[in-house]
């Protein structure tokens, strides 16, 4: 194939194919950057929290009574108890917060307790006993608090426990050879917490950009948060139970004790809806994406179709007196497909310069990372191929232009 | 001439059907995709008080000294009780209020209704005037309510419609957490979005808030704020609500009204005095830090705008573009396919300006096409931003007659400017040209 003639041709039609090229390079930019974004959101969506999320759901209670700190605990303990009788219930656990909530309570960490700078920051989980049982998280070291490790956390109570269990991911961070057990850290306090075990992984109370350094650190306390406010029940269905555990639940506790309020709408969450609000922008920033990506590269894939056809029907004259001069079908076919494959890279040229600025912009603005190469190559492949599939059609119809087109007048 | 032209123009594009539907479908879903984020992009970025948001501030003062803002980290976004309650004893500015969120539960005084939990605000009497809170019945409560820690309340409209059946409840008594409070104004749907006073505990964003209660009274009975409470160090703390409240723990929102560029100076110097006080004083050991936002500043600092809004309107911004140079291509390729026409009317005494009235009228036809695609796509796209921003978000996004208006004029303005360059070659066709070669 020629491509002198190509060249040559393209050179009359300077503005049509300065359109094309231009277009395909912008939307070479947008859907690099679009994918490479999804990607970063999609791998996000899907990070375990490390508790059995298919059979937990939370109870957020509130008390109607403003109990004292004795009231609250034995009130906790009954609601505990008669949660754990229903027949679709595995285990029940108090705690003031929960994985994916979206906030909550977090502290700075350290290993000495006259270090100024913290070495790292924790989610915080307060509970009793059931709590690993209930979350159903895999402790890999070391042992479960006991019952008589358990106090009770009044209103502005500032109790540091002697006993902390945590995630191996704060293990990890804190003590990288791997002996945590039973080392004392310092959580905003003189006195030490002694780590008793460790779990596998638990996830902390929120994913946002800010706590992304400290992902999966997190630590449980032992302690029942028996204020005048109420705490979260975390509830473990029987496997296949969860939706007769949630109708369950919230009736045996009102059948207990009617002075509390369960909010209608947000006081009663399955773990799926717990994660389904907590990465509620990231599966939306990839919803749009996808759709800006999609209808992107239909666009310019019409506006190729829409341009070429333009062309074929400008120049039926001129591949006439090819075909008449001996030219197949085939030639005339793989002019245009040559002629779409000469703009698209000039196009892509331009376009992977624009895709690396729009990324540099995008990283400097909104913290972004650098995209790996790949995205470029996956995006340049899918617009050569967008291309030439977009020329095929117009192209077809140009190569059965019969050779006595090259003897009528226009 | 005019109706001869739109003749034209509706002939032309009839003649190819699919050609004028890629061009009116590329317009309309390149304006609705901007016009559905802008409508969110404008939401989340409106000034919520723009008559006085250069004149209220929120202060911050460096607590926990510069240790405590390496590695990026800055200072709470909140002040202790211990230096609110200080800047409120001096009064240095012609209003000031502390703030801090309660969440508490109603008793109904109709004893088959269930208790229920409300939300609200602890505050002093200025609040009211400075952040320009209408009032539906009654008013503010007056500062020596908050001097002599009144049990007094203000209720929404909304909390009066449920309790009151929205008559005048000014005067009567609602019982929270075990405590009659007397009501003494209600607000009218007061609800700036964003909330710039509690942005930062929330995303500024939700539904009202139901009462405000005088803030020495929330102290009183200890009430618990349901914000963000920011401690740092390894001192730790005395037990209980008294040793809380006197940590260096910061919760309590703080704003000062300061009318003029020269009340802002006198404060700002006055805050710096004040850390340097507390240096003297053996509680801070470092170089007094302060700063002074105004409400916009503030909005700003505080991320209110979160970055997914931003994003999402370049992108559709960038998208849009495309969408234009996709119809500046089309629209050439349609224009000079009538290069043979316009010799014609050329030879026949045509000028080029009336060359470009009568393509200026077709893209015309085109942009109106595209807007009012525009305009449904834009309808469909208000109905699922839901499926991208959270819903506290995605219902501020509202389809409106500005809105509608925004999306055809966007759509006939960017068609227009697509067709600049199209319509240009197109009165450039020489017509002996056209005449010969045929």
């Amino acid at each position: 194939m020629q491509i002198q003639p190509i060249l040559a041709a393209l050179r009359r039609h300077k503005a049509g194919t300065l359109l094309i090229a231009l277009q395909i390079a912008l939307t070479l930019a947008i859907v690099c950057n679009a994918l490479f974004i999804i990607h970063q959101r999609l791998s996000h969506l899907s990070e375990p929290s490390g508790v059995d999320e298919a059979n937990l759901f939370v109870i957020e209670n509130f008390w109607g009574v403003q109990y004292s700190t004795q009231e609250a605990s034995s009130e906790i303990k009954a609601d505990l108890a008669a949660l754990r009788q229903l027949p679709a219930v595995e285990d029940a656990a108090p705690s003031n917060s929960y994985p994916l909530r979206g906030g909550g309570w977090d502290n700075f960490i350290s290993l000495t307790p006259e270090q100024i700078k913290p070495t790292t920051d924790a989610s915080v989980y307060i509970s009793d006993e059931s709590l690993i049982h209930t979350l159903g998280v895999k402790l890999i070291a070391g042992r479960d608090f006991t019952p008589d490790e358990v106090r009770d956390m009044g209103t502005r109570e500032n109790i540091h426990p002697p006993v902390v269990i945590v995630s191996k991911a704060m293990a990890d961070k804190l003590f990288p050879d791997g002996n945590a057990l039973g080392k004392p850290l310092y959580s905003m306090s003189a006195e030490p917490t002694v780590i008793i075990g460790i779990v596998e992984r638990l996830q902390r109370e929120e994913v946002n950009t800010w706590s992304a350094p400290f992902v999966n650190q997190s630590l449980i306390w032992p302690m029942r948060q028996a204020i005048p406010i109420g705490l979260y029940y975390i509830v473990r269905a029987k496997p296949g139970q969860l939706a007769a555990a949630m109708q369950e639940a919230p009736k045996a506790l009102y059948g207990r004790n009617r002075m509390r309020i369960i909010d209608s709408h947000d006081g009663l969450l399955s773990f799926a809806q717990v994660r389904q609000r907590a990465y509620n922008r990231d599966r939306g920033m990839a919803v749009l994406l996808g759709i800006i990506c999609v209808v992107l590269l239909a666009i310019t894939g019409a506006g190729i179709v829409g341009l070429t056809s333009f062309w074929v029907g400008q120049r039926r004259k001129q591949i006439g007196v090819r075909r008449a001069l001996g030219a197949t079908h085939r030639d005339i076919l793989h002019y245009f497909l040559t002629e779409n494959l000469l703009i698209s890279l000039g196009g892509i040229a331009v376009g992977v310069l624009l895709t690396f600025g729009l990324n540099l912009w995008l990283v400097t603005r909104f913290e972004l990372r650098v995209m790996p190469l790949a995205y470029v190559l996956s995006g340049v492949v899918i617009l050569l191929l967008l291309g030439q599939g977009a020329v095929f059609a117009p192209a077809l119809r140009a190569s059965r232009v019969s050779p006595v087109e090259a003897t009528r007048p226009v | 001439m005019l109706a001869y032209y739109f003749r034209l123009g509706v002939r032309s594009l009839l003649r190819n059907p699919i050609l004028t539907m890629l061009m009116v479908l590329t317009i309309g879903i390149g304006v609705a995709s901007s016009m559905t984020t802008y409508a969110v992009f404008r939401a989340v970025s409106a000034n919520p008080l723009p008559e006085k948001s250069l004149q209220l501030f929120a202060p911050q003062i460096d607590i926990w000294g510069p240790q405590s803002r390496a590695q990026g980290a800055d200072m709470p976004d909140a002040l202790t009780y211990t230096d609110a309650m200080a800047l409120l004893r001096d009064k240095k500015a012609r209003r000031q209020t502390a703030i801090y969120p309660v969440n508490l539960t109603l008793v109904p005084q109709d004893e088959r209704s269930e208790p229920f939990a409300i939300n609200g605000y602890a505050a002093y009497a200025d609040f009211f005037s400075m952040f320009k809170a209408p009032f539906l019945y009654g008013g503010a409560w007056n500062m020596a309510q908050d001097d002599t820690h009144a049990a007094v309340v203000v209720i929404s409209s909304q909390l009066n419609q449920q309790l009151f059946q929205g008559s005048d409840s000014v005067g009567s008594t609602i019982r929270l957490d075990d405590h009659d409070y007397e009501i003494v104004g209600v607000v009218d749907g007061w609800n700036p979005k964003p909330r710039f006073y509690d942005v930062n505990n929330s995303d500024g964003f939700n539904d009202a808030p139901d009462i405000f209660l005088p803030f020495t009274r929330g102290i009183d009975l200890q009430i618990n704020t349901n914000g963000n409470t920011n401690c740092y160090g390894s001192a730790g703390r005395n037990p209980g609500f008294d040793g809380f409240i006197h940590s260096d723990c910061a919760w309590v929102s703080y704003w000062a009204e300061l009318p003029d560029a020269k009340a802002e100076a006198a404060y700002r110097d006055y805050l710096t005095n004040y850390a340097a006080d507390q240096n003297r004083a053996g509680r801070f050991h470092w170089k007094p830090y302060i700063t002074l936002r105004n409400l916009v500043e503030w909005l700003d600092y505080e991320k209110v705008v979160p970055p997914e809004t931003r994003i999402s309107l370049w992108l559709s911004l960038g998208f849009l573009l495309v969408c234009l140079i996709n119809t500046i291509g089309l629209m050439l390729a349609k224009f000079m396919r009538r290069a043979g026409e316009i010799g014609v009317r050329r030879a026949l005494g045509a000028s080029r300006k009336e060359i470009w009235t009568q393509f200026l009228f077709e893209a015309a036809m085109v942009g109106v096409g595209g807007g009012v695609v525009g305009v449904v796509f834009t309808g469909l796209g208000a109905l699922s931003v839901g499926l991208v921003f959270e819903p506290d978000i995605a219902r501020l996004a509202r389809v409106n007659t500005g809105l509608i208006g925004l999306t055809l004029v966007c759509a006939l303005v960017s068609t227009l400017a697509a067709a600049f360059y199209p319509i240009w070659r197109a009165s450039r066709v020489q017509p002996a040209w056209q005449l010969k070669s045929n």
